[in-house]
């Protein structure tokens, strides 16, 4: 009897805590909003988004050879959907440079003595493949053997068998095609994303719950002053992620450093910037440190999936394009990339650099504007 | 004639469909230590923010310190200091490093800094306590903090929010000693407090409630110029005395005290005790009517009678 009497106030208290949950939570509106929101975007971006079916990769041209053969090899090439030429360069440094740049992720070398590799048999002509990205470099690594249909049918030079390799494959940058060569670089953003955007998100909320706000606001303290007074020691805690992460990727899988340190520096300080600035935007929306850090984790998902870290930009549909062009970690990764594995210099990289920059300063103006020195 | 620390005229905020401040008149002098007395959501809070320009009024005009507030509220910043309501420092930072950011906040001349400092933990007695995390200090240390934070870079004019509404009378007592000795050297400090004790302390108060300015004046000004008297009554069965001269519409109101009832008369009954007598004389015998000087809590409840919920 006692028993029974223990376990129905037992069921009482429990039930008395949830009902107070559930009216907690339905009173938070943007938590509320949330639990429909994250799955349900989330979902539907993602589920269109991922595609490891790599296709349409941006590929320059050198063709030596001008010949009537070239260009039957390039509609073939084309029609595979693989491959998207959208450079012409005379040379293959130009072409070179271009892959080094990020311009491109391969490029197409035709020599002059097409037609004679043609009845010699031999490859007829040179793939140079940013090898960086492991997913990229083998959609093009399988247009090595592809049969060249149209120029068999056309019988333009005799039967062409294939005895050999069609193209010639160069992997640049990571000719072993591991792929911990290019994680370790993504991994950086990532992580300085998460942890970035974080610090700042709920420094603002933070001081506005604990009623410190209130104090600081009445101080001769400026907006602008107060932003970047918040952000500037996270900058350095960044650059220390950095180095622990490369140092190790460096030491324990073998990533190689081949670009500039001070190059890396300079990116990652801007990156750090404009993540922190971020997370500094998302601390004048929000009101508590709950919805701070909801709206963190939903800007972290898309961060992860559309940069670029997991899969390649160019196989997502266009508008998963469009919202990575918008999340810094998508520039800070074409630039670490660059930087870490291809040797490029900021110059190369110079619009993904300007992008952060101008999200940083145009975020902290939008952030400190947003900031009111008042209570209404 | 006494300068004027904070004029407003008609002063008026809304918040949505609710009047916070209506309407409200307050001509403050300078150099005096001025009381908002009123219940809680009395607007005391809606118009100090608004004097200090944290909240833009709705209607009506500000003057502080001679500036137009809130148009000219970043050059009043550095003449106030403003302790909030709760506590606004930071908890996970010592004393003297909460005392450091502020003089960095406010500017103050390095050189000057550690003296100054040195001096505010000496008066508001936490030079032992000046490596503690602020978080560990009791409410009367906290409030201390607090003030000395306010008071660091010598502001002109100190905007109390209820500093003492989390202290035990002792640090009540003290703090106001140190309000005193601000007043003293020339500050302006204006103060809202629901303690009754407190506020007859001020030179001066305003009467709040409903965001309406119910009376203003020095506490015994106020007094004398209660519009009611006041009579004590003893004897047994006060609960139910209570309940019947309540509803009589002469009685403004009767609270009991103890062992005897304390009850407003509106003042235009001229013998309060012979009419008392003779109204419920059903009820009063071998009671004792003692008629006694106003208090402020008097003229507290006279002022704020109607429109309480």
């Amino acid at each position: 009897m006692n028993a029974s009497i223990d376990v129905h106030n037992s069921l009482q208290r429990i039930y008395a805590i949830m009902v107070k949950e559930l009216r907690q939570l339905s009173r938070d509106r943007p938590t509320f909003g949330m639990i429909v929101m994250i799955p349900l975007i989330q979902l539907l971006l993602f589920g269109f988004a991922i595609n490891t079916n790599v296709r349409n990769l941006p590929v320059a041209l050198v063709d030596n050879s001008h010949s009537e053969i070239a260009r039957t090899i390039i509609a073939d090439l084309k029609a595979t959907q693989v491959v998207r030429f959208v450079k012409d360069y005379a040379t293959s440094q130009e072409a070179v440079n271009a892959l080094t740049r990020g311009d491109v992720r391969a490029a197409l070398i035709i020599p002059k003595d097409l037609a004679q590799r043609l009845d010699d048999e031999r490859p007829l002509a040179q793939w140079i493949i940013d090898g960086s990205d492991t997913m990229v470099g083998n959609a093009i690594f399988g247009l090595k053997n592809m049969p060249l249909n149209t120029l068999n049918s056309r019988a333009l030079a005799g039967s062409y068998n294939i005895h050999k390799s069609t193209f010639e494959m160069t992997l640049f940058y990571n000719p072993e095609r591991r792929s911990a060569i290019n994680i370790v670089p993504g991994l950086v953003a990532i992580i300085l994303t998460m942890t970035m955007v974080l610090f700042t998100s709920a420094a603002l909320v933070r001081e506005r719950e604990r009623g410190n706000l209130e104090l600081l606001i009445t101080t001769p303290i400026k907006p602008m002053e107060l932003m970047i007074g918040k952000i500037v020691p996270y900058v350095f805690v960044g650059l220390i992620q950095m180095s622990i992460i490369l140092g190790l990727g460096h030491l324990i899988f073998d990533v190689p450093i081949s670009g500039r340190i001070d190059q890396l520096l300079l990116a990652a300080l801007v990156f750090i910037s404009a993540s922190l600035t971020l997370g500094m935007l998302i601390s004048t929306v929000a009101k508590t440190q709950l919805q701070a850090m909801q709206l963190t984790v939903f800007l972290l998902i898309p961060s992860i999936l559309l940069s670029g870290f997991m899969f390649p930009y160019e196989g997502m549909p266009r508008l998963a394009q469009w919202i990575a062009e918008v999340l810094p970690a998508t520039h800070f990764i074409r630039l670490i990339r660059g930087i870490v594995l291809r040797a490029a210099t900021l110059i190369d990289l110079w619009p993904d650099l300007l992008w952060l920059l101008g999200f940083t300063v145009i975020g902290l103006l939008v952030a400190a504007k947003r900031f009111k020195k008042r209570l209404d | 004639m006494t300068a004027i620390a904070i004029e407003t005229q008609n002063l008026t905020h809304r918040f949505g469909s609710f009047t916070a401040v209506d309407n409200v008149n307050l001509s403050i002098p300078a150099n005096t230590i001025y009381g908002f007395l009123g219940p809680n959501g009395s607007g005391k809070s809606t118009t100090m923010r608004l004097i200090t320009g944290l909240l833009t009024p709705g209607s009506g005009k500000i003057r502080v310190l001679g500036m137009d507030i809130p148009q000219q509220t970043e050059a009043l910043r550095l003449r106030i200091g403003y302790m909030t309501q709760k506590f606004s420092l930071y908890e996970d930072l010592t004393v003297i490093e909460n005392l450091h950011f502020i003089a960095q906040i406010y500017n103050l001349k390095s050189a000057d800094t550690k003296q100054r400092i040195n001096d505010q933990l000496h008066a508001y007695e936490l030079n032992e306590r000046s490596n503690r995390l602020a978080g560990s200090l009791s409410g009367g240390q906290r409030q201390r903090l607090a003030l000395a934070c306010a008071t660091l870079h010598k502001p002109e004019l100190l905007i109390l929010d209820e500093p003492t509404s989390a202290v035990d009378p002792e640090n009540r007592r003290d703090f106001w000693e140190k309000l005193f000795d601000l007043c003293d050297q020339g500050t302006t400090i204006l103060v809202s407090t629901h303690y009754m004790d407190e506020a007859e302390r001020c030179h001066g108060i305003a009467i709040l409630e409903s965001g309406i300015k119910r009376a203003d004046g020095s506490p015994a000004q106020l007094m004398k110029d209660l519009g009611a008297q006041v009579v004590e009554i003893d004897g047994d069965n006060l609960r139910q005395l209570k309940q019947q001269l309540t509803a009589n519409s002469q009685i403004i109101s009767a609270a009991q005290q103890g062992t005897h009832l304390r009850v407003l008369i509106k003042e235009n009954i001229e013998q309060p005790q012979q009419w008392l007598l003779q109204e419920f004389s059903n009820v009063m015998q071998g009671r004792r009517l003692t008629i006694v000087r106003p208090s402020l809590e008097d003229v507290f409840v006279h002022c704020t009678g109607e429109g309480r919920q």
